[in-house]
């Protein structure tokens, strides 16, 4: 099992910032909107540098979404920015029409996605916004795992043409991708090559991957764990070439299993290469108050989860 | 263009509308005849729009330097194709494919086919002035001093990203911004007075902030003047919204004054009695 270190813990939405404000340096067309949120989505530093390009927005997450599409006719960039929930179940609509099919080059970029919002309880912890915006053709949806591979990541939707659905998350986890990263969209980052069975991990749920990945080496099991940080479009090659070898799967994401990852992974084995899949994902339940710890550990998005799916699908192995 | 020469436009685009309603037996005459005069004045008259050296218009999705209109009560599509037909952004001849398979023409605007004079798609409503203001923020920032223009419906007011909009536009000083109320009263179910009262649009308005004007939008000398006194409000820090009064159905008497035709086409008889009161000025497709 390869080592992964990481020399301090970061947020994923300060990554955000930390690319917003790059952009702000390099890119004049870039614009950030915010629906009453900028602390949160770690904006401050690129207001302070671009206040002509900044807009707030209010707490009207509808319009923003309108005018960021309206935004993008004289070759403006939009950031349109809120939390995950606000960002794609409020404004589902809104997306579907003025974004998507009107094809517009918007960037929905949204914090405090899942379960590790923590306290503010389930009517903040959005657990289906991967299902409704991969449901909308045209849009892309990333979901990357740590502080440098989301600034990556936001540097990187700014120069791809269409729609994109950008989420990140709230608590600090460990930063362990390289800080000289290049992101590629749809493209799966292979963490550590394996025989006995694929970990299909996405969001914060990929460093979780990675240390049931050593837990499996100490019982002998050689775990392949590949970070999926683009659910669509999904890298299916790099997800069949993994299970020809392997026989078998695991996903491990911090969504509802109704319409996340693994429904995008099954879809993809089952048409193209039956093979035994196991999903780390909450099941078809809303979320509650708590520390990030507790919620993970209470509804099994955890390292010991995916070790407990690996052994059973390897089971199912014929 | 002199305000007889927009009539006989209007009137065409009017026979355009029925036909094509009729044509496929599905669509939404009553407010497209309602909004034809203007449409027209726009489109003719006081809308600035990009032109190649012989005149004619060329679409250019951006909208650079030019006026750019959005139709977020798009149920009312008819009345925009024809008049961007006729305006010469596509061809006449293919209003006979409105709402068919493979047509540009969807049943309401779109752009994934690529039809010149489209930016946004609209139907579900609510949407278009939060673009249009998106459109005239970017035009601020861009430093184009044209104007964007919004037809809503006054059934439409009662979206509340409507009022979501409303408070954006004036806050952000977008006097760039012309929005248009299509006040027929009238609404799928009934008088909008009685499914969900509006109240007192022109006040509310004001009181967001707007500067607010009234018009008879079936007198086409007083939609050319209003659109020109909302052109000589606007550019001073606060946005233009016309409270615009019209018949549904209007030129066609059978489909005025009932909220029926909102969205019902006319039979054969029903079509032949609606050609006969409307001149054929610039002929049929």
């Amino acid at each position: 099992m390869k080592t992964y270190t990481f020399t301090e813990k970061k947020d994923t939405r300060s990554g955000f910032g930390a690319g917003m404000a790059e952009l702000g340096r390099t890119n004049p067309d870039v614009v950030a909107l915010c629906a009453d949120l900028v602390a949160s989505l770690k904006l401050d530093a690129f207001i302070k540098e671009n206040p002509d390009r900044f807009i707030q927005c209010g707490i009207a997450e509808a319009n923003m979404i309108g005018v960021a599409a309206g935004l993008t006719l004289s070759g403006l960039i939009p950031f349109a920015t809120t939390f995950a929930n606000f960002g794609s179940s409020r404004v589902y609509d809104q997306i579907r029409q003025a974004v998507a099919y009107s094809n517009k080059n918007v960037k929905i970029c949204v914090s405090h996605a899942g379960l590790t919002l923590g306290e503010d309880g389930a009517t903040h912890q959005v657990l289906e916004d991967i299902g409704m915006m991969k449901s909308l053709p045209g849009m892309t949806v990333i979901n990357p795992c740590d502080f440098n591979q989301t600034k990556a990541a936001t540097i990187a939707i700014a120069d791809h043409e269409g729609p994109v659905y950008l989420r990140f998350g709230r608590p600090v986890v460990p930063n362990f991708t390289p800080a000289d990263q290049v992101f590629e969209i749809g493209k799966a980052v292979m963490l550590n090559e394996g025989a006995d069975v694929s970990i299909f991990a996405t969001g914060h749920l990929v460093w979780q991957a990675l240390e049931a990945g050593k837990i499996l080496a100490e019982q002998g099991v050689d775990a392949e764990i590949i970070n999926i940080h683009t659910i669509k479009p999904l890298d299916k090659e790099a997800i069949l070439q993994s299970v020809y070898k392997t026989g078998c799967a695991v996903t491990a994401e911090e969504h509802q299993m109704n319409g996340g990852l693994g429904d995008s992974v099954a879809q993809v084995l089952s048409l193209n290469h039956p093979a035994p899949l196991e999903m780390v994902a909450v099941n078809d339940s809303f979320g509650e108050s708590g520390t990030p710890e507790q919620l993970m550990e209470k509804y099994g998005l955890t390292a010991a989860s995916i070790v407990a799916k690996a052994l059973a699908v390897i089971q199912r192995k014929k | 263009m002199k305000t007889d020469e927009l009539k006989k436009v209007a009137s065409q685009v009017r026979r355009d509308i029925v036909r094509m309603v009729h044509g496929v037996a599905s669509g939404h005459p009553g407010g497209s005849l309602g909004c034809t005069d203007l449409l027209v004045g726009l489109y003719f008259q006081t809308m600035e729009l990009k032109t190649d050296e012989s005149g004619s218009v060329v679409f250019d999705m951006s909208g650079t330097g030019e006026d750019m209109f959005f139709l977020s009560n798009g149920h009312i599509s008819p009345v925009l194709y024809s008049v961007l037909a006729h305006r010469g952004y596509f061809p006449v001849s293919e209003l006979a494919t409105f709402r068919k398979l493979n047509s540009r023409l969807q049943g309401h605007p779109a752009t994934a086919e690529h039809l010149p004079g489209i930016r946004l798609a609209s139907g579900s409503l609510g949407q278009g002035l939060s673009a249009a203001a998106g459109a005239a923020y970017g035009k601020k920032i861009r430093k184009d001093p044209r104007r964007v223009y919004c037809l809503m419906g006054d059934g439409e007011q009662q979206e509340g990203q409507i009022w979501e909009a409303a408070a954006f536009i004036p806050h952000r000083k977008l006097d760039n911004l012309i929005a248009i109320i299509d006040y027929n009263g009238q609404q799928i179910d009934g008088p909008t007075d009685v499914v969900l009262n509006n109240r007192d649009l022109g006040a509310k308005y004001e009181a967001f902030g707007w500067k607010v004007l009234h018009m008879d939008g079936n007198n086409m000398e007083e939609v050319v003047a209003t659109l020109t006194k909302a052109n000589q409000e606007s550019g001073h820090g606060v946005p233009v919204c016309i409270i615009m009064k019209t018949e549904m159905g209007q030129g066609v008497d059978f489909m005025m004054h009932t909220h029926k035709w909102h969205g019902t086409a006319p039979n054969n008889e029903q079509l032949t009695a609606a050609l006969a009161q409307l001149e054929e000025t610039l002929g049929d497709y």
